[in-house]
């Protein structure tokens, strides 16, 4: 079977697609677009903000979301800031600056037409954020202030103190309020997507399971949006929030929506080390610390001495050693590596040497402790909530954790999958980082989607679908929902012995060793030979209590923790083809002599776009051609 | 270290419920007070029994979706939220009786799970600037104080949790109200809509069941956002004036 991927990129010069591209879209005109209806799954910043500006517009618009409300999204734990190239702080930035960095950044290997667009955009987020209420930071002369981030030279990072996520969330989420109380978005909480409905080939609609009463709907509309973010809990321990799952991107790849570059995985350096078997999640500690803090293990291997005891010379500022020019401010997947290397090399700090100093003292010294306060206190006084340690006195410990993922459902310009009708959002999509996501470009990405994208290329999809919406009468909404019915069934007449719990710690285990910071042929085989054996104890032996018909909470998560046993495999399959290193995607057998991610730009210069075949089946390797007209190939290098 | 728990159950809202003994065993102290709950549940299971329903998501203090009174108080004995609620707070051996948040326009799910839905529709009453999407001008073209910027962001660090209202006698919303009516009566966006805003946030409010403020302060006590009262002071005042004019 042939899977089309054609990107739909808009010819012309770079900087001008996206511009005629709107001009060549197709409109609808204002008493067509009530005639619409459409599915939004996910309120984070991609779906919230999709939801609304459609509902803004005039279409018809149904908003799901698991949890209570839809100002829980993950998108609110967001903390450092927003990219936007306004060049407010006459550094040198541009939109082309801002392109330039995210292209790099994600290591040459995401697509130049998408990444243009964003970077386009993102001056309209800010202004759109600044004229909804957003509390951004500000100058004592009243203008918008901004810090820089990691992998980049200028100061373009827009910033809520250290709670950005919550107030762009919350910007989108007021936006979302205001077309609810218009009718023209209906609001559906607690409510999971459980499979999506194909009628004839087109994304028609879902079927859901109601969280509280365990009712199954059918809904049908005449497209699907799915924003339902990434898939780090693959690792069980991560910084996601414990609902976030793959689940509705994966059930779209199980209906025919390719899932590209599935092992592109970033993992964060700026995290809480784990305490304990028991640890349920990771926190973060944004990575605008790494502007004041500095990064640094001692010298000396196994040296167990309080980190004050440690004289300066016997310090290693490693960052700042080998990359003298961005230093502390080191692109992500490089700051981990890093930090795993000391550690591997017996330098680390803290319990089981799994951990590295991230250090205030000279910024205390050089600002004073309530300069520090004020742009961090909220991460000092979380750290100290976390760890008993108070960190203005000595050092904090950090260690990488898995935070994002690069990877999602394939899309083309439009930002709609291989399947007709089926439109992928913010992190659920694969498009716009490459192999590695720049800080503070996630927001951004999630905002362009939702306000700026989607509202106009909708239209050339929906323009020539009046009047062909199905009802939930038709044969494929039976059909599905009898399906996901079964499945429910099944999860709870197995009634084994393990919870899904412990399968899924045991799945995040393989994953992280195998699949992890670094990954091998060796170590990638033998998760895929492990996995497979793993799912089929999970369905002879997972212990689901209870019934469908009441809240459930064994039962939301069975059948989260299946679909993350099938997608691991997926991952790993894609990991082991990639016979490259890139960005976050890190394979030992390809490195430079000094430790560097090696590219091999002629073989692996494309996206992978794999296609499902039928549980059991191995899945098809499609790939996508990445062409670049605009920057030259170039081995990244930040020293 | 071991703790005994007395944790409210509740299958539905249609049957009783009961306060039920469970023994949590080898609690490590670095555990988070959801951990331990995770731990309790994970015996549960292992026992055949259903685990404990509860309300979590981000688990790290930012989503507001983790509940629980913990020893009569929301959130219990510490200033944050209960996912960032860590057990060496607690002492080897006490008693820890963990209940729903109880408002009564917080009806209960199961356990100790409650439907804060309440909340959302009053955001949707008035808790927004009407800003459609491409007619906004340069960020900059707006000047905003950094006093007023730093006012206005106080106030909306509000998480939405509800242990405002589950803490205070007369289950008052007025904190979590307050809290948006001050974050954007603060910035020059804002004024516009200001009047509107503040009575119909009020009126849907009333409508939910929530009661009023009488001055306990519980509120403030127990949000784990920091969310000071004076943000009830400045609704009382928006509301009285835009009521005034109203009926002019």
């Amino acid at each position: 079977m042939s899977l089309n991927l054609d990107s739909k990129t808009p010819s012309g010069p770079l900087e001008k697609k996206w511009e005629q591209h709107k001009f060549e879209s197709k409109l609808i005109n204002p008493a067509n677009r009530r005639k619409f209806e459409v599915i939004v799954v996910g309120t984070g910043l991609a779906g919230a903000s999709a939801a609304a500006t459609l509902g803004e517009l005039g279409y018809k618009v149904k908003a799901f979301c698991f949890q209570d409300s839809p100002r829980r999204a993950h998108s609110i734990a967001a903390q450092g800031g927003i990219n936007a190239a306004k060049n407010y702080q006459n550094d040198g930035d541009s939109v082309h600056r801002l392109f330039y960095d995210t292209i790099k950044g994600g290591d040459f290997r995401s697509r130049e037409s998408n990444v243009h667009r964003l970077a386009e955009v993102s001056v309209s987020i800010i202004d759109h954020c600044v004229a909804l209420g957003v509390p951004f930071a500000r100058e004592y002369g009243g203008l918008l202030d901004n810090r820089s981030f990691g992998g980049a030279q200028v100061s373009r990072t827009f910033y809520a103190r250290g709670q950005t996520g919550q107030q762009l969330l919350l910007g989108a989420y007021s936006a979302l309020n205001r077309q609810i109380a218009a009718g023209s978005v209906e609001m559906f909480p607690r409510t999971e997507l459980m499979d999506v409905v194909l009628v004839d080939g087109h994304a028609k609609g879902i079927v859901t399971r109601d969280l509280t009463t365990g009712a199954i709907q059918t809904w049908a509309a005449d497209c699907v949006i799915m924003a339902t973010g990434g898939y780090g809990n693959v690792f069980y321990l991560s910084t996601n929030a414990k609902g976030s799952n793959v689940t509705a991107t994966y059930r779209a790849h199980r209906r025919g929506a390719a899932f590209a570059n599935p092992c592109y995985t970033q993992i964060h350096p700026t995290c809480i080390p784990v305490a304990g078997d028991h640890q349920s999640k990771l926190t973060l500690m944004s990575e605008s610390l790494r502007n004041d803090g500095r990064v640094w293990v001692p010298k000396k291997k196994g040296d167990t001495r309080a980190s004050s005891q440690i004289p300066e010379d016997e310090r290693d500022y490693y960052l700042e050693r080998k990359y003298p020019s961005f230093g502390n401010l080191a692109p992500r997947d490089i700051s981990s590596r890093s930090a795993k290397e000391v550690c591997d090399e017996g330098r680390g700090v803290g319990p089981g040497g799994l951990g590295v100093y991230l250090d205030f003292a000279d910024s205390i010294k050089r600002l004073g402790e309530d300069k520090i306060r004020e742009r961090y206190g909220n991460l000092f006084d979380m750290y100290h909530q976390i760890t008993g340690e108070n960190a203005y006195h000595g050092p904090m410990r950090i260690f990488p954790a898995v935070h994002y993922t690069m990877g999602g459902l394939w899309v083309d310009y439009n930002l709609m999958s291989n399947v007709p009708g089926l439109f992928v959002l913010g992190e659920a999509n694969f498009s716009d980082h490459g192999a590695n996501r720049l800080g503070a470009s996630a927001l951004m990405q999630g905002l362009a989607d939702g306000y700026f994208v989607i509202p106009y290329t909708i239209g050339n999809y929906l323009a020539p679908q009046v009047g062909k919406r199905p009802t939930t009468d038709h044969p494929a909404f039976k059909q599905t929902e009898a399906e996901v019915r079964a499945n429910i069934h099944k999860l709870l007449s197995i009634k084994g012995k393990r919870s899904v719990d412990s399968f899924h710690r045991e799945l995040g285990l393989i994953m992280w060793d195998h699949c992890g910071m670094a990954r091998t042929e060796k170590s990638l085989t033998r998760a895929l030979k492990r996995l497979p054996e793993l799912r089929q104890e999970f369905w002879q032996n997972v212990n689901v209590p209870g019934e469908n018909e009441s809240l459930n909470t064994s039962l939301e998560r069975a059948g989260r923790v299946a679909d993350f046993l099938e997608f691991g495999e997926l991952m790993c399959l894609d990991a082991l083809t990639r016979k490259e290193s890139c960005g976050g995607h890190f394979r030992e057998e390809y490195q430079t002599p000094d430790g560097e991610a090696l590219r091999n730009d002629e073989e692996y210069s494309h996206v992978a776009a794999w296609e499902y075949q039928g549980e059991g089946n191995a899945p098809i390797r499609h790939v996508e051609p990445l062409t670049f007209d605009n920057v030259k190939l170039a081995t990244r290098s930040y020293k | 270290m071991n703790l005994h728990l007395k944790v409210w159950r509740q299958k539905n809202p249609a049957t009783k419920g009961a306060l039920v003994s469970y023994e949590a065993r080898n609690i490590p102290e670095d555990c988070s007070f959801l951990e331990m709950l995770d731990l309790v549940n994970e015996d549960l299971l292992s026992r055949g029994e259903e685990p404990i329903a509860f309300d979590h998501d981000c688990r790290e203090g930012i989503c507001g979706m983790c509940s629980l009174t913990i020893n009569g108080i929301p959130h219990g004995p510490s200033e944050t939220t209960t996912c960032q609620l860590y057990m060496r707070k607690f002492k080897d051996g006490q008693t820890i009786y963990i209940e729903p948040f109880r408002a009564s326009a917080f009806p209960l799910l199961r356990d100790l799970a409650v439907n804060r839905s309440a909340f959302d529709r009053i955001q949707q009453a008035g808790g927004f600037i009407s800003a459609h999407v491409g007619a906004a001008p340069d960020g900059n073209a707006i000047l905003v104080p950094k006093t007023d910027a730093d006012h206005a962001m106080e106030a909306a660090a509000c998480i939405g949790c509800g242990a405002c209202a589950a803490a205070c006698p007369n289950a008052s919303a007025m904190l979590f109200v307050g809290a948006k009516v001050t974050h954007l009566a603060a910035l020059p966006q804002g004024q516009p809509e200001r009047e509107r805003r503040v009575l119909a946030m009020v009126r849907r409010m009333d409508a939910e069941g929530f009661g009023n403020c009488s001055n306990y302060l519980e509120c403030e006590a127990v949000c784990p956002a920091e969310i000071s009262t004076t943000v009830i002071g400045q609704l009382n005042r928006d509301y009285a004036h835009a009521l005034a004019k109203e009926s002019l």
